[in-house]
């Protein structure tokens, strides 16, 4: 391996490749084409990635949605067809009987026109606990979210969405501490929250659910309630398991598919990492394919090189280079070509992936955010490179061991 | 320093073979400098490839410099070619992209000297060819002659045994002709065996030694009275 640290062996090789400026060129596009597509291509799918990543990230997405319906088979006496509701015993029952729950928050929802001074607009009115805050993160721009205490003193008390503020509100206006009137009670603004990229609730006013519950008299039935899951454990399993507890406790036929309904989002999200993955394969497949084809060119090109420079390499032989010191030559300018053209495709690779991230990357609803590969798939990808740079190598090198001196020197 | 018995060499054209070489004699002494003359197809360049380890004889022993050449491998001939001969060809076979300097200290660097030394000797021997200001320069931008001096500046460098020049004024005039024979001269007069083939007679004349070669045979060889010599051991 002494060589390679010789100045000699790179004299040699530096003399071979700028020879040929027009081949060496076209033979480090090859390559660097290859890992220039492999390089923003895997940047491209990180940006994707990292974008569905920030659009989940606020929300617990290991949860699952309850809701109550009508039920589709006749059980124990009653008729199919019967209208079940969630109620807040059932509530109960689940927080004691699954320890898996890490949250469960009951909603009662309703639509109302909200009322500020001459200003007004219909929008949902949501009964929430404080806990909402833990499974779909509200980020605020004014005030706070809903309290324990407000839950105990069923208080009047309401948060509101950005959106809400701006059409009921002057701008710049501050709301907290305000009233306004929905369904004929006043509320006292407490915050105002804005809605995430991914937002079920959309433009949505929260109250708290005790005093949604005594204002819509709505006793202990609930809207719906929200599950989210210890972390370890499958959300898929607990979802099943849930519903069938609600079947026995509202005496509905276990088979029965329609009574109570669900969303998993762990289920929806999976098949959109499902689709990532599937890109990020791609991504792997066409880059490592362009590179595999560009590592061909150039054992093609140091192969015609080869031919061409038959009388050099006679020459070479007649005045003592060994056959082995040939190959090796060969050899080193094919690794020599393959890692410079690697490392010239990895910063070109580097420079579209900048200009994506500062085109495409930023501002508040980026296409791509924070494009970037690690630092270890590149130099895993310059690895390989040198690897088959070498294997490729090889080829030409052999060529070129076969060729006699003495046939070399005659070709005229 | 090359003995030759008895040398066989013969090429396969189709079903046929060529016999080119039909048992060469051949003996010359350290110091020498003799000349192969003889027309196209004679056999001397075949000869001059056996000698200079470019090609392997069918029949017959060569001895160099005392030890017997058989089943050479490509690396043995390589460094036994870096450590006894030097080339001389007729189309000067220098590389294009390399200065005459570096082309000249391209067999040290074969040898694995290092880079100073190696430019050190490889100048003096420019300069002993003249040519010391040309160093800098590419062969496409020096004259046939020059070439020529800068090939056997080359061949001399490793400071070989013997020199072997296949018609090395094959592609100069009359004038750089005598330039690069009077070069060949002083060289053979330091003592290197030089060994020179070519058609031209006023070449050979200016060799100690002429042996004519027809056919694949020696036809007359102008040390013949020095047969005696053969028969001496080395």
């Amino acid at each position: 391996m002494k060589f390679l640290f010789d100045s000699d062996t790179w004299q040699e090789i530096y003399g071979g490749i700028r020879k040929n400026k027009t081949r060496t060129i076209i033979t480090i596009i090859g390559v660097l084409w290859g890992i220039f597509l492999l390089v923003v291509l895997l940047g491209a799918a990180r940006g994707m990635e990292n974008n569905f990543k920030n659009l989940f990230g606020d929300f617990a997405t290991n949860s699952v949605f309850v809701w109550a319906q009508r039920t589709d088979k006749p059980f124990k006496g009653f008729q199919k067809g019967r209208r079940v509701r969630l109620t807040t015993n059932d509530v109960e029952v689940l927080k004691n009987e699954y320890d898996q729950i890490k949250f469960l928050a009951p909603r009662s929802q309703t639509n109302s026109t909200i009322t500020n001074g001459f200003k007004s607009g219909d929008f949902n009115v949501n009964g929430d606990y404080p806990v909402l805050d833990q499974v779909q993160k509200k980020e605020l721009v004014y005030g706070r979210f809903l309290n324990d205490n407000d839950i105990k003193l069923k208080s009047k008390v309401c948060v509101i969405e950005e959106e809400i503020y701006k059409q009921l509100f002057e701008k710049n206006e501050n709301p907290i501490g305000q009233y306004v009137i929905i369904s004929n009670i006043n509320y006292k603004v407490v915050g105002v929250y804005k809605s995430g990229n991914i937002d079920f609730d959309g433009q949505a006013t929260y109250i708290p659910f005790t005093t949604f519950q005594q204002v819509y008299n709505r006793a202990n039935r609930i809207g719906w309630m929200m599950i989210t899951a210890k972390d370890g454990y499958d959300i898929k399993q607990l979802e099943t398991d849930i519903k069938l507890t609600l079947k026995n406790l509202h005496k509905v036929d276990p088979e029965d598919e329609r009574a109570f309904g669900s969303f998993n989002m762990a289920v929806e999200i999976g098949k959109i990492t499902g689709f990532l993955t599937g890109m990020q394969f791609l991504t792997w497949f066409v880059g490592i394919a362009t590179l595999i084809a560009g590592v061909f060119a150039i054992g093609n090109i140091l192969l015609i090189t080869v031919k061409e420079r038959t009388k050099e390499i006679g020459i070479r032989r007649a005045i003592g280079a060994t056959p082995a010191s040939v190959r090796q030559q060969v050899i080193l300018e094919s690794v020599f070509l393959t890692t410079i053209a690697g490392m010239l495709g990895i910063v070109f690779g580097g420079i579209i992936l900048f200009i994506m991230d500062s085109t495409v990357g930023s501002g508040p609803d980026p296409t791509l955010l924070n494009p970037t590969v690690s630092i270890t798939i590149v130099l895993i990808a310059f690895l390989v490179l040198a690897i088959l740079g070498t294997l490729i190598g090889l080829i030409p090198a052999y060529m070129a061991t076969l060729v006699k001196p003495i046939e070399a020197l005659r070709d005229e | 320093m090359i003995r030759i018995k008895n040398l066989h060499k013969s090429y396969p054209i189709g079903k046929d073979s060529l016999h080119v070489l039909k048992g060469i004699d051949l003996h010359i002494k350290e110091g020498e400098f003799v000349s192969i003359m003889g027309s196209s197809g004679s056999g001397k360049s075949t000869l001059l490839n056996i000698v200079g380890l470019l090609d392997e004889h069918d029949a017959g022993d060569y001895h160099l410099n005392g030890q017997l050449i058989k089943n050479l491998n490509e690396k043995k001939a390589a460094v036994l070619r870096n450590k006894f001969l030097g080339f001389v060809f007729q189309s000067f076979n220098l590389i294009s992209y390399k200065t005459a300097l570096e082309n000249v200290a391209l067999p040290l660097y074969y040898k694995g000297m290092g880079r100073k030394e190696r430019q050190r000797i490889a100048l003096e021997y420019l300069d002993k060819v003249g040519l010391k200001d040309w160093a800098s320069h590419l062969p496409n931008e020096l004259s046939g002659g020059q070439k020529q001096r800068v090939a056997i500046a080359r061949a001399l460098v490793t400071k070989p045994k013997v020199v072997l020049a296949d018609e090395p004024t094959g592609a100069l005039d009359s004038t750089t002709t005598d330039s690069v024979m009077d070069l060949l001269k002083d060289i053979n007069d330091e003592g290197m065996t030089v060994f020179v083939i070519t058609h031209e007679e006023e070449v050979a004349a200016q060799t100690k030694r002429v042996v004519r070669l027809k056919d694949g045979v020696i036809i007359s060889d102008s040390a013949d009275a020095s047969v005696g010599v053969k028969s001496e051991a080395i």
